[in-house]
């Protein structure tokens, strides 16, 4: 089953991995979205949670407690965002872009001793004979934990939102806040929940880059993760499960150019590199030309400001 | 009628301010169970803040309230429909991207699973004639089906006593009809209803009880069947009004000529033009009517230029200019005033005098080579708001700082300045006190006897009636021919804005 | 806790007050993650906001790098105030930068050897063209298709920097450098290179272009039609188009003036200071040009102050880096943290803050 030495098997099972950074931050700023925020500062949120997320675990010894390092890490930074937008009304696309820079530069100070370090090893979640099957094997039950969590936090998004209270209110405050706050919702409060949750699952994702991806860390890791993350939402016309399609896509193309390098194939590797970009772009074009599709599915509060006047 | 029934809330001395201004000042009054009690007033009156004090959306500074006779402050409005108070709101508190059952839903403490709450509604509405598709999304509903939604939403929590926020400027009359049904029904029930109308005549027919407010004092109770609708005006506008005068004119040659003019609305959720065809000759005022949502905004946007259509649908002194965008119009002497004055037709951070350049570039020659003089850019401001009576602290200031009607007043001011042709103007009264309303009123008949052509499209009748030569309304995106006003009874009127909107449906005779 | 109260309308004072009191907060903040870094605090301040002006030992080197740093950061941000302006997100600049520069440098180097006097104007020219074309993309892809420029204009940042290291690796490399990566020396060779036009102070054609554009664009914003369309399309989008603006035009516009700009600054660059196109040419100022844009509140006049305080801690920071060990990262965390101090105290523009207890929003 090889196609010019690459094997297809082997394809699938890695962009599972290589999306599941992209899955847990894009699936956090669906959240946050949905509640009406534009947080642009996924990037820098990644990037603190990889950081974070690495120190932990290299200090603590513990692969597990780098991914709760991680997860506070990118929150923390959410936090900031949450105040200067929902208290201080500053604007959500400077915030964001702010918020980015600054991760980009906090975390390369953070991680200045940590260069050239092995993070302790993350296992695959023992499955026994499961992973023995051909194939199916392979792809599916030869992975490490949050490979399965990322699926996991898609499914519950998806239901939370479609079929809970709270996603309902959720979707409401992003819809129309005023009318949310006229009906005694705490449109503040909700917001700043969802911009910590987007931010601790970009924190994951973050983490999950630096610990099992890579694994170690070098200054900007994170390589425009998040950013893709953004664009991906978009793609999914913020539909949890379009994500999963999102990231698979994505995280087939980064694999398929990487094995391609590794291949040696007659394509330099400058532009296979900035190949999942150009798709990421082109596949954002192909959505936003859906007049439709696109905007009847974006918050109609998307990026505004909730200011409780009289 | 009231003496025999039990007090069900009492408001006492209540005051509110907000920096700059006094919403309440000390309001005290009282409703029985299953009165329909009016609240009267004028825009910024206070009746909204009201209301919201006893929705729990907003403190009270001073003064207290009792609900069934025990002290009543509901810290929210959860507290509120807790304690059986429902509000059906004016705006703002639909969402339009959910359906009629989710919207429900949110507006309830403990709402059932969706699929049960959908048969409730299904109930609730045959019960009380309101007709509505539970799974419907809301942003597909006509104006009147919303309010439906949020009546709705209050009945099924079995409310003591329900506020409704002036609920028939979205309705035709014939829906107002149905609506008062309902709530005559509601009444008998026992539910006492607050009723917040600027209009006289409803609330002569429907309500037992009224409270007047002026600048946020109580100014009369009364029993409104005993009053004229004059005498409450009096005392709701603390000033006897003078209805504006028109002179007899000859009509001139045809000024705008739309004809066949479609277009799909570049607003979500938004009303399509269908086929619209219509005339104006100078000197005429066209007033067309129509509940809210039915291609006003559309129509607007179509005759300004802002929504560019085929050639020859929109006709200016019989030129073709259908294709071409505002500043092209605006040459040729059209003028247009859009409804929303903050963020449409002024934006709010801007001075008055960068809100006068905005439109007023083209007619006043405000620019040379692209390079702007704000002398005279300053000084075409200072006369509108010398000759408009816009009371500001000078023209530096932002629009935002100017009270509604005072922004009303710049805005048609900005427009009729500009010596125009034709004028559109889209709710040129909304939200404004009625003796800016009068002025822009007396302005507007001013220019059409100079001779321009003007088109009104209003959502308040009464205003139609008073100012047009002819009528039309919308319904649907389509537009009904044109009829002269005289001679127009308010049903023919009612029947032209879409009747009930298939609601004739037997309604329970309560 | 507080609330916030709209004011009626901006104040004028907090609008010029907001970025010295970024700053301060700035200095205290930073002076405490210093400390935390264990380096004492009030030393890396002086370190990076007074030495390189004024200490006899440095000064004399820092103080042309003044005006090299902050030219490129003053060049790119005005551009992109204007579409900040506007509502246009342009946060691509590095990415054009990049493309001015590889177009700027490949029309000099394909006179090499023999330089026709005209070789630098048309280097100018292709410089601004290569950002321009490259802001095109996310200008047309809004227009036709409504794609999100914020994030194609990021994407494409990473793009450039592809084609920056495959030019630098291949079609560029110096055929003299023994194999090394990077083009040949723009700055040694006469007609290509952008000199230093007074010797000691850093000023070189990309600066004097800056400080034309400073002042174009003050014109433009306070005097022309163009201008007050850009801030009337930002503040209120439907009133512009109202008054018979078209946004598409607007968008093409702003993306196009912030792309040549970008474009210029990497093409002055590239002939000047960093003489060469490698894989390290850039170095973020396309990224540091949006938080001296927003410090400058979009202003030009504050742009220009914003870029020389900007290209400060930049020079400050380096000499922070040679005297005190203060990592070069310190530097871009600080840059960041100022960004987040000026959005924070930017709230006292349009509201006032009332203390106590308020109604919960």
């Amino acid at each position: 089953m090889d196609l010019g030495g690459i094997n297809p098997v082997v394809l699938i099972a890695s962009l599972m991995v290589a999306s599941v950074p992209i899955i847990l931050a894009a699936i956090g700023e669906l959240v946050v979205e949905k509640a009406g925020v534009l947080n642009l500062g996924v990037e820098g949120m990644m990037i603190m949670g990889a950081i974070c997320g690495f120190v932990t675990s290299v200090e603590t010894g513990n692969p597990y407690l780098g991914f709760v390092g991680g997860a506070l890490g990118g929150a923390a930074l959410s936090l900031i965002f949450a105040f200067l937008t929902q208290v201080l009304l500053a604007n959500q696309v400077a915030t964001g872009l702010a918020l980015t820079l600054f991760g980009l530069g906090l975390s390369s100070l953070i991680g200045q001793g940590y260069v050239g370090i092995k993070p302790p090893l993350t296992p695959t979640v023992p499955l026994g004979p499961l992973a023995d099957i051909p194939v199916l094997g392979t792809i599916l039950f030869d992975h490490d934990w949050v490979v399965y969590l990322s699926i996991l936090s898609i499914a519950s998004v998806w239901a939370v939102l479609k079929y809970s209270r709270t996603g309902l209110i959720l979707r409401a405050v992003g819809e129309n806040h005023d009318a949310a706050h006229a009906l005694g919702y705490k449109v503040v409060r909700i917001r700043v929940m969802a911009i910590l949750f987007g931010g601790a699952m970009a924190g994951l994702g973050g983490a999950y880059i630096s610990l099992i991806r890579v694994p170690q860390w070098t200054d900007g890791i994170t390589a425009g993760a998040g950013w893709i993350a953004l664009a991906i939402v978009v793609f999914a016309s913020w539909k949890p499960w379009r994500v999963l399609l999102g990231a698979y896509l994505f995280g087939g193309i980064t694999v398929l150019q990487l094995n391609l390098q590794a291949a040696g194939a007659r394509i330099p590797v400058e532009y296979l590199s900035m190949s999942p970009y150009l798709i990421t772009i082109l596949v954002l074009v192909i959505m936003s030309a859906d007049r439709s599709r696109a905007a009847l599915n974006a918050p109609a509060a998307l990026g505004r400001n909730f200011h409780a006047a009289r | 009628m009231t003496g025999t029934r039990k007090e069900l809330l009492a408001v006492q001395g209540v005051t509110k301010a907000y920096p700059g201004v006094v919403a309440n000042s000390d309001v005290s009054f009282t409703i029985s169970e299953g009165e329909v009690h009016a609240l009267l007033g004028e825009n910024g009156a206070g009746k909204s803040t009201l209301v919201k004090m006893i929705y729990g959306l907003v403190k009270p500074d001073s003064g207290s309230m009792r609900l069934h006779g025990t002290p009543y402050a509901p810290a929210e409005p959860r507290a509120a429909r807790m304690s059986g108070v429902a509000m059906v709101f004016q705006h703002f508190s639909l969402f339009e991207a959910l359906n009629v059952a989710e919207n429900v839903a949110l507006g309830m403490e403990n709402p059932p699973k969706l699929r049960e709450l959908a048969s409730r509604i299904r109930a609730v509405s045959e019960e009380y004639g309101l007709p509505l598709d539970p799974d419907r999304m809301v942003g597909d509903l006509s104006a009147g089906e919303r309010q439906r939604v949020e009546i709705i939403r209050c009945l099924l929590q079995d409310p003591k006593l329900l506020i409704m926020d002036e609920p028939t400027s979205v309705l035709t009359p014939q829906e107002v009809d149905i609506l008062f049904k309902t709530l005559r029904q509601l009444s008998a029930e026992g539910t006492a209803i607050l009723y917040i109308s600027h209009k006289l005549e409803e609330i002569r027919t429907l309500c037992d009880e009224a409270t007047i407010l002026r600048r946020g004092k109580v100014v009369a109770t009364c029993t409104p069947r005993d009053r004229s609708a004059r005498e409450m005006a009096e005392l709701m506008v603390g000033a006897t009004l003078t209805p504006p005068a028109r002179s007899e004119k000859a009509k001139g040659a045809t000024a705008l000529q739309v004809s066949g003019l479609s277009v799909n609305s570049p607003i979500p959720f938004g009303t399509s033009l269908k086929n619209v065809s219509f005339t104006v000759a100078r000197g005429e005022v066209l007033g067309i009517a129509g509940v809210a949502g039915n291609g006003q905004d559309e129509l607007l946007l179509a005759l300004s230029g802002e929504l560019k259509t085929q050639k020859d649908a929109v006709k200016i002194e019989g030129v073709g200019l259908g294709d071409t965008g505002p500043n092209e119009r605006r040459k040729v002497g059209l003028v247009s005033a859009p409804e929303e004055r903050l963020g449409h037709a002024a934006a709010p951070d801007m001075s008055l005098v960068e809100n006068a350049l905005l439109s007023g570039a083209v007619r006043k020659n405000l620019t040379r080579n692209g390079f702007i003089d704000w002398t005279a850019t300053t000084t075409f401001a200072d006369e509108i708001v010398k000759d408009f009576d816009v009371r500001t602290p000078g023209t530096h200031v932002a629009a935002r700082a100017l009270s509604g009607g005072n922004l009303q007043k710049f805005v048609v001011g900005r427009e009729l300045s500009q010596s125009p042709s034709v004028i559109i103007i889209n709710q040129p009264t909304w939200g404004v006190d009625a003796a800016a309303a009068a002025a822009i009123r007396q302005a507007i008949l001013d220019r059409a006897s100079d001779g321009a052509a003007v088109v009104v499209i209003s959502q308040d009748l009464d205003e139609l009636l008073e100012i047009a030569d002819n009528f039309a309304a919308l319904n649907e995106g389509r537009l009904t021919p044109t009829r002269p006003v005289q001679g127009l009874t308010i049903d023919e009127i009612g029947l032209m804005m879409g009747g009930a909107h298939g609601m004739e449906v037997a309604h329970h005779a309560g | 806790m507080f609330r916030l109260e709209k004011r009626p309308s901006p104040s004028r004072f907090w609008t010029a007050a907001t970025p010295v009191l970024a700053v301060l907060l700035t200095m205290v903040a930073g002076g405490i993650m210093f400390a935390i870094l264990g380096k004492n605090p009030f030393e890396a301040i002086r370190t990076i906001f007074w030495d390189p002006l004024f200490d006899p030992q440095f000064a004399a080197y820092s103080r042309p790098q003044l005006l090299v740093k902050a030219g490129p950061l003053i060049l790119i941000a005005v551009g992109l105030s204007l579409g900040f302006r506007a509502g246009i997100w342009n946060i691509g600049a590095e990415g054009q930068y990049i493309m001015g520069a590889i177009f700027g440098a490949g029309v000099g180097l394909a006179f090499y050897p023999d330089i026709p006097w005209f070789a630098f104007p048309l280097m100018v020219l292709a410089g601004a063209f290569g950002g321009w074309i490259w802001a095109m993309i996310p200008a047309i892809l809004r227009t036709r298709f409504r794609t999100n420029e914020i994030l194609v204009s990021l994407l494409l940042v990473y793009v450039a920097q592809n084609i920056l290291s495959s030019m630098s690796l291949g079609l560029m490399k110096n055929p003299d450098g023994g194999g090394f990566p990077g083009s040949r020396n723009l700055g040694q060779i006469p007609g290509l290179a952008n000199p230093e036009l007074i010797a000691g102070t850093g000023m070189h054609w990309g600066v004097v272009t800056a400080f034309v554009v400073v002042i174009a664009t003050y014109v433009l914003l306070q005097r022309h039609m163009l201008g007050f369309q850009i801030k009337l399309a930002g503040q209120a989008p439907r009133a512009a188009r109202f008054a018979g603006v078209s946004p598409n035009r607007l968008v093409v516009l702003c993306m196009g003036i912030s792309g040549a700009l970008a474009g210029l600054a990497g093409m002055f660059e590239v002939a000047g200071p960093a003489g060469q196109i490698s894989i390290d040419f850039n170095v973020g100022y396309g990224f540091t040009a949006i938080i001296v844009a927003f410090l400058g509140r979009l202003n030009p006049i504050g742009i220009l102050l914003a870029g020389l305080l900007m290209a400060l801690t930049y020079i400050g920071g380096e000499l922070a880096q040679f005297m005190l060990g203060l990592p070069s990262a310190a530097i871009q965390a600080f840059q960041g943290m100022l960004l987040f101090f000026l959005l924070a105290v930017d709230v006292s523009t349009n509201y006032r803050i009332r203390f106590g207890q308020g109604e919960a929003a």
